[in-house]
């Protein structure tokens, strides 16, 4: 009684060693973000100051600021989001909320999750045939934001199907029992309990958003425009692209100045992902069952 | 056993079950089965207005599935196919082109209590507002006495904004009922409400409930044969999805039975 046996000891060595390997893994996992997140830090700190981020480039964009890629970005997000986040929300409530479990419905979720799979680029090419050829928008900051927002749906419809179905079933049948419609049912006890879920989509989205380049490349970013856009149907500069031609397509630019821009943008994302988590922890104490 | 609320009701001048006028429900061949596994199988029985129809039976006999196909809860779930006819007030109820209307008729309890995510006074008003009561006193009212005649309104009337959600699972339960009754319903499905009920609680509900019959009509599955027996005029007892008996309870408790297999369950031989 009360002694190992062999079987015990097996047990708990394997059990010591899984969690060793998982630590190790987690390690790894860690490393990376902490030497890209360090070095931009090191290298590009030193750029940063209030000139840097409120004027814009000079001197074929060796030295200045990125105000106008700034501007620019903050409009592509914006523009994105007015486009994706209405009809991401209402298709989510649809599939979620209303629509049969058929052939029809788990085709639709397919295509979502196909749609998410598909290279950023592809959607680059797509954008520029649709929306600047097509829809003769020209490349634009209209053309640009709606090419990231065919991009970024179905990350805003998944995020906003998986807020909903975290309410629980029984909630609607209780609704729906004292003759509730379905939508009075999502307006007063659904989307109340999953609203906070579904703006952490939405953020997720606009850190993704900020981020791509290849989506905006040929549909409404350029390389240098020395003011601020002044209407949707404007071309514009955006941090993203603009990192990758100062990094890539110029010479000359000082390293400093193309840390400090890859900095900028790494911190914007950031930013977005913290208020985000910051969101959750406060889902999570706003739970209400 | 002397039934206080029943004699004090009929002192009001309610006259018992209304089984001279046409039934409230008629349900005819009903069968209900999930996926093709049958659950219920060709019931066909009358329930009259102002009775409390109770429904006994051992667990997988049918009794949740007749009351789920009542308040047409079949479509929230696509496994569950129904057949057979069940109609209300004459009406068929897959007539009902709004079934939500058809609904906001029935209050349903089910033995699992759902507090809503909202506060304790607005899952009591939740139905009133529906129907559009919108003025504030008239709501205080109806919640106040939903609350009081679910045997609730002592323990929550000082945290009328707290959480429903965050009530003990009695509460809740008896959240769950002032809720239906908030429904103002003409009939009132109810599946083992006293589960997660004490018993002090359980009686002061069953009093409310023997009240409540000269106002409405309610059906009451319950696995607990001797709180049949207190308050249903007649009972049902369902085998295994086959109806086996119906008839007055005094009957059914007094061994006047057709199946000898109802006398089993009734004293607890099987089950």
């Amino acid at each position: 009684m009360f002694t190992a046996t062999p079987l015990n000891r097996r047990s708990y060595r394997n059990q010591s060693l899984a969690k060793a390997v998982f630590f190790l893994m987690t390690v790894v996992l860690v490393i990376p973000v902490l030497l890209i997140v360090g070095t931009l830090v090191v290298k590009g700190a030193p750029a940063i100051s209030w000139e840097f981020l409120f004027t814009a480039p000079t001197d074929n964009m060796t030295a200045g600021g990125i105000f106008p890629a700034l501007v620019g970005t903050i409009w592509l997000v914006v523009v994105a989001l007015l486009a994706s986040v209405p009809v991401g929300v209402a298709a989510a409530l649809y599939l979620s909320e209303y629509a049969p479990d058929n052939l029809l419905t788990r085709t639709i979720n397919l295509a979502i999750i196909n749609l998410a799979g598909v290279p950023s680029i592809v959607h680059a090419l797509f954008g520029f045939g649709a929306f600047v050829l097509f829809f003769r928008m020209g490349q634009s900051i209209l053309a640009a934001s709606l090419t990231l927002a065919i991009m970024t749906l179905p990350v805003v419809i998944v995020a906003t199907r998986e807020s909903l179905q975290a309410v629980p079933q029984a909630f609607r049948e209780a609704c729906w029992n004292m003759g509730a419609t379905r939508w009075q049912t999502i307006r007063k006890v659904v989307l109340p309990n999953s609203i906070s879920g579904i703006l952490t989509g939405v953020i997720l989205e606009v850190s993704r958003t900020a981020g791509e380049t290849a989506p905006i490349m040929f549909t409404g970013a350029a390389m240098f425009v020395p003011f601020l856009p002044e209407s949707v149907f404007d071309q514009t500069m955006a941090m993203s692209y603009h990192l990758y031609n100062v990094a890539t397509q110029l010479t000359d630019v000082p390293e400093e100045l193309t840390f400090g821009v890859a900095l900028v943008l790494i911190a914007i994302v950031l930013m977005m992902n913290a208020v985000s988590i910051g969101f959750r922890v406060y889902l999570r104490g706003m739970k209400k069952w | 056993m002397v039934d206080l609320a029943a004699e004090a009701a009929v002192a009001n001048g309610f006259p018992g079950p209304a089984y001279d006028e046409p039934p409230i429900i008629e349900v005819r061949d009903l069968s209900i089965a999930y996926r093709g596994k049958p659950a219920l199988d060709k019931v066909t029985l009358d329930i009259h207005r102002h009775e409390i129809f109770g429904i006994i039976g051992p667990a997988n006999s049918g009794k949740t599935s007749f009351l789920r196909a009542l308040n047409r809860m079949d479509a929230f779930n696509t496994a569950m196919e129904v057949s057979g006819s069940i109609r209300i007030n004459g009406k068929n109820i897959n007539d009902w082109r709004n079934e939500y209307a058809l609904r906001s008729r029935i209050g349903v309890v089910f033995p699992l209590p759902v507090g809503l995510p909202l506060t304790v006074y607005e899952n009591v008003a939740f139905s009133p507002r529906l129907r559009g009561i919108r003025k504030k006193a008239e709501l205080d009212e109806v919640v106040e006495r939903c609350l009081t005649r679910a045997a609730l309104w002592d323990e929550v009337k000082d945290r009328l904004d707290s959480l429903g959600s965050l009530l003990s699972g009695g509460q809740q339960q008896r959240l769950t009922i002032a809720r239906a009754l908030s429904q103002e319903p003409e009939l009132l499905l109810l599946d083992e409400f006293s589960i997660a009920v004490d018993p002090v609680t359980t009686m002061r509900i069953e009093d409310v409930l023997k009240e409540l019959r000269s106002e409405l009509t309610i059906v009451l599955v319950t696995n607990l044969v001797q709180q049949a027996r207190r308050l249903a005029d007649r009972t049902a007892f369902f085998l295994m999805g086959e109806l086996v008996e119906i008839g007055a309870t005094e009957d059914l408790f007094e061994g006047e039975v057709r199946d000898k297999r109802t006398t089993g369950y009734i004293e607890g031989r099987f089950g």
